[in-house]
């Protein structure tokens, strides 16, 4: 009998190419995402050795980090960003790489046209030169970020060169209460294990409550996954998964599509596979979350207060906890509802997908922006902006007095025009509230997008349930 | 890339946690598209005031430290963003060796490709060079990959582990690109099966 393998460890076996030595494997990769970001200096040195993009079907690029939020019509006004996107287009011309240019409503942020066009599927390796790739975990494909001399490798060779990962598993059981989502799972989950808690492993999720999840909340929690410090997050793949890749413009068709889908459902992990570390979370006890500091494990329920560092014991993260409040501007015990916010950020890879618009659009539908505040929907790609416009969304929040924006990464890490500044204080649907992140000085609290909509209507953190 | 044989230099103290890549080189200097020149905003915002002056107490710009070749920091070193400017940007200021209890994955792999050695040791090892690097120019240290070991200046010496791949490419500056190419037939042989079994893809 052969031993009960994971998801993790069916994608990994069927990817290898070779060996190195004991633990480095070279494996393959069968879709590369890429960016104008992280990519200039991957093409250059292809180019400085004479080497071809080994299989440029198996791409798929797109500008996103840099693009303007606002018309496009004029092109991009800094010349900064603009040399970088068109640095991309001229590679990719070069290289013939498939591109979605900045004016096709198929552009948007890379982890939302993936999946959105059917290019992301099940028991795949995919990687792109961006931490969030995780994100594709969703599907059940082994998705992880590279950094550019590895993109430079996987254009070259369509392969890596990767040690094995160690298997997690975090199990996530029951009803998920009212005025929850995906985005509560995973800062919970990050609040519980910490930033580095996945460091080395796989993150798999599996339990009921994840098996209720939309493909839309899978990814946003497969998204954070490399918050918890994690390579890649996996979702064994279901009708659910099926379903939403049926029809899409790159999935497979016809007698393919059949044969793809009988593959996909031997991907599950077997019965009695084990895993290196395991977790066990009770959807019912999880409350909306907030952060209040600069690492997204500073997080918190929103009914909670802003930590105290005298009762920190360890002196490193004392000091660390005091500079985080220092940052962040804020006083030990305050009541995370009295914190009052100035700008609000609905968008990016982790939420910026059509049921993160409805969800935030449902808490703003007959209210209004509270005064002082600066509230931005920017939806994850142009296909997604569509859809909210047929669906009347982008009225809802533009009534409201929200601004409605063209898809990118926008204020998520404020490579443009969208940006904080200093000591201006967000609540964003974004994933990173580091220092600076998003403006230099700028405060990030995370949160999901009913409750960065909710902030956005009082002008202050606020438990979304008491909305409604 | 530069091959990496012994190291000695100042190493400057960071007892910092979670020091994230955004943290290292903010993301306006992500536009970018050489891989040199970064030295100058590595730390940007710890380093710099929003003029453009130096803080004074930020370890690299206190004059000790200038020219330290070596950063001792806390745990979780390097996470957040994929991005590989942060290696480039500690290379290109001089620094090409970090040591901490803990380095997260992508930068932690990102650093062998650019010839910097990310060196993980238990708490009281980084303890103790920790200490020892407060001491400023007084405390030159030396690496010697070949012995994965660190000479401290009082003549102690700490063991550190290294996987044999990664120690061999740093040992001989190898490209891995290149490397990986001369399999082309195992990736040709890869690829005729998966081609066979997911013809879909
Ligand atoms: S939305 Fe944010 S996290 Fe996602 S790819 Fe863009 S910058 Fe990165």
């Amino acid at each position: 009998m052969t031993k009960p393998r994971t998801l993790f460890d069916k994608i990994w076996e069927s990817h290898l190419v070779d060996k190195q030595d004991e633990e480095t494997f070279l494996i393959y990769i069968d879709r590369h995402l890429v960016h104008e970001v992280t990519s200039p200096q991957a093409f250059e040195g292809l180019r400085m050795s004479g080497r071809k993009v080994r299989r440029p079907e198996a791409t798929l690029a797109v500008a996103d980090h840099n693009v303007p939020t606002t018309d496009r019509s004029q092109g991009i006004a800094d010349p900064e960003s603009r040399t970088q996107v068109e640095f991309l287009e001229r590679n990719v011309a070069e290289f013939g790489i498939p591109y979605f240019p900045v004016t096709d409503i198929r552009q948007g942020i890379v982890h939302i046209i993936g999946p959105e066009q059917g290019f992301t599927q099940p028991g795949t390796t995919m990687v792109c030169g961006d931490s969030h790739t995780a994100t594709h975990g969703a599907f059940g494909s082994l998705a992880f970020g590279i950094g550019t001399s590895e993109v430079e490798h996987v254009l070259a060779t369509q392969t890596l060169i990767q040690r094995a990962a160690k298997n997690m598993r975090v199990n996530v059981e029951g009803k998920l209460p009212l005025g929850c989502t995906a985005k509560d799972i995973a800062l919970a989950i990050i609040g519980k294990i910490g930033t580095a808690g996945g460091t080395g492993h796989v993150i798999e999720y599996t339990g009921s409550t994840i098996r209720d999840l939309s493909m839309e909340g899978r990814m946003t929690l497969c998204n954070m996954t490399i918050e918890a410090g994690a390579r890649a997050g996996l979702v064994a793949p279901d009708d659910t998964t099926f379903e939403y890749l049926m029809g899409r413009p790159m999935s497979p068709k016809g007698a393919a599509w059949e044969q793809a889908v009988a593959y996909w459902r031997t991907l599950p992990s077997d019965p009695g596979a084990k895993y290196d570390k395991e977790v066990t979370l009770n959807a019912a006890d999880i409350v909306p979350q907030v952060t209040w500091g600069t690492s997204p494990e500073d997080v918190l329920p929103i009914t909670g207060s802003v930590p105290d560092p005298a009762d920190v014991h360890d002196e490193q993260h004392r000091l660390s906890m005091q500079r985080s409040l220092d940052y962040m501007g804020l006083t030990p015990r305050t009541k995370l509802s009295d914190v009052k916010v100035q700008r609000v950020f609905i968008g990016s890879c982790t939420n910026g997908r059509i049921e993160d618009l409805r969800a935030a659009a449902q808490v703003a539908k007959g209210r209004k922006v509270a005064p002082g505040v600066n509230a931005l929907v920017v939806p994850g790609s142009g296909l997604v902006k569509h859809q909210a416009e047929e669906e009347g969304l982008d009225q809802i929040f533009i009534d409201a007095g929200f601004e409605w924006r063209e898809a990118g990464c926008s204020m998520c890490l404020a490579m443009n025009a969208d940006k904080l500044e200093p000591e201006e204080r967000c609540a964003s649907t974004s994933n990173r509230n580091f220092e600076g992140r998003q403006g230099r000085g700028g405060r990030t609290h995370l949160m999901s997008p009913a409750m960065a909509a909710a902030a956005a209507v009082t002008g202050h953190l606020t438990d979304v349930r008491d909305l409604t | 890339m530069q091959k990496f044989t012994t190291l000695t230099g100042v190493a400057a103290p960071l007892p910092m946690i979670n020091v994230d890549t955004d943290k290292i080189i903010p993301k306006q200097y992500l536009k970018t598209i050489q891989r040199t020149g970064l030295g100058k905003a590595l730390f940007d915002e710890i380093r710099f005031n929003p003029d453009g002056s130096e803080k004074p107490d930020f370890v690299l710009n206190k004059p000790a430290y200038r020219k330290a070749k070596i950063l001792v920091a806390g745990e979780n070193f390097g996470c957040g963003s994929s991005r590989e400017h942060a290696p480039w940007a500690l290379l290109d200021f001089g620094i090409t060796c970090v040591i901490s209890t803990s380095f997260a994955d992508i930068f932690y792999n990102n650093c062998f490709k650019n010839g910097i050695l990310p060196i993980k040791l238990p708490q009281e090892d980084v303890d103790k060079l920790m200490e020892d690097a407060e001491r400023g120019a007084n405390a030159v240290v030396t690496i010697d990959l070949e012995k994965q070991e660190i000479r401290g200046p009082d003549g102690g010496c700490i063991k550190f582990d290294l996987d044999p791949y990664r120690k061999h490419l740093l040992l001989e500056g190898l490209d891995d690109v290149g490397l990986t190419l001369q399999k082309g037939s195992a990736i040709d042989d890869y690829e005729a099966k998966r081609r066979a079994a997911t013809p879909w893809l």
